[in-house]
């Protein structure tokens, strides 16, 4: 990725009220880089699907919301990151094989859909990452 | 947080109930149970959520509005669903969240009006 940070905000997901406030700076971003109603629900709802994940299934964590800039494109790159369980079987839960981690899946399978580039790195007891982007459409 | 009363309006047999952009997280729960004691209160036949006011639904704002169709289905209570926006019609339907038993209509009076059509063989 060679897209460059044009600014970076980080915020500590370690309450259910933490996963409105991620959300809510996120809109905003959102809509100060000129995205539409689509796109901005697009990004909010995955913002919201991820922080989500990030509070049930690893009870706090954090997560961090920056602008990014390729050439002449604009978008904004979300990364989530907590000290959880992982996962194990990472194909199988985004493919709703587990019905034990079916909100987990489908939070992440949902999120991968809704953006542009999506990055999760994750394995048992090394926690997880998840990055995602989404460009701004002219 | 407290319970505080949700606008609940009464449209002959039908609850309108108006959801706010603040239906989220532990208020959840406290809305379900209101939407159900309002049901018992009133004997209302049918129920229409209004969702107008969502910029967003996730699955779990999504699971919680299906949910509550479902409890009320429980009690005799029949629900649609409806102001639901562009926006998060796509987003739902991008992400692959499957609305399942879950009747909507565009807005109220289209959900009044499927509220009280006849319906055949029941």
């Amino acid at each position: 990725m060679d897209a460059t940070v044009d600014g970076s905000e980080r915020f500590g997901i370690q309450s259910e009220a933490d996963i409105a406030l991620v959300r809510r700076r996120v809109r905003e971003v959102a809509q100060e880089l000129g995205f539409d109603a689509f796109a901005t629900a697009a990004i909010t709802t995955a913002a919201s699907e991820l922080a989500r994940n990030v509070w049930t299934h690893a009870h706090g964590g954090q997560s961090t919301i920056a602008r990014v800039l390729d050439g002449r494109r604009r978008g904004v790159r979300l990364e989530f990151r907590d000290q959880g369980p992982g996962i194990a079987d990472l194909p199988r839960v985004m493919a709703g094989g587990f019905s034990t981690a079916r909100s987990l899946g489908l939070g992440l399978s949902g999120s991968k859909r809704l953006v542009d580039e999506f990055h999760i790195e994750t394995s048992p007891g090394q926690g997880t990452l998840v990055q995602v982007t989404k460009w701004a459409r002219y | 947080m407290s319970r505080g009363p949700i606008p609940i309006l009464r449209v002959g047999d039908t609850l309108l109930i108006t959801v706010h952009t603040d239906l989220h997280d532990t208020v959840a729960e406290a809305f379900q149970e209101d939407v159900l004691a309002a049901i018992e209160k009133t004997g209302a036949s049918g129920l229409i959520i209004d969702i107008s006011g969502l910029d967003m639904v996730d699955s779990y704002v999504a699971r919680v509005l299906a949910d509550t169709g479902r409890m009320a289905r429980l009690m005799g209570t029949r629900s649609v669903l409806v102001g639901m926006r562009p926006e998060v019609a796509a987003t739902l339907v991008r992400m692959g969240y499957p609305m399942e038993g879950v009747q909507t209509a565009l807005g109220v009076d289209d959900g009044l009006a499927l509220l009280n059509a006849p319906r055949p063989g029941r």
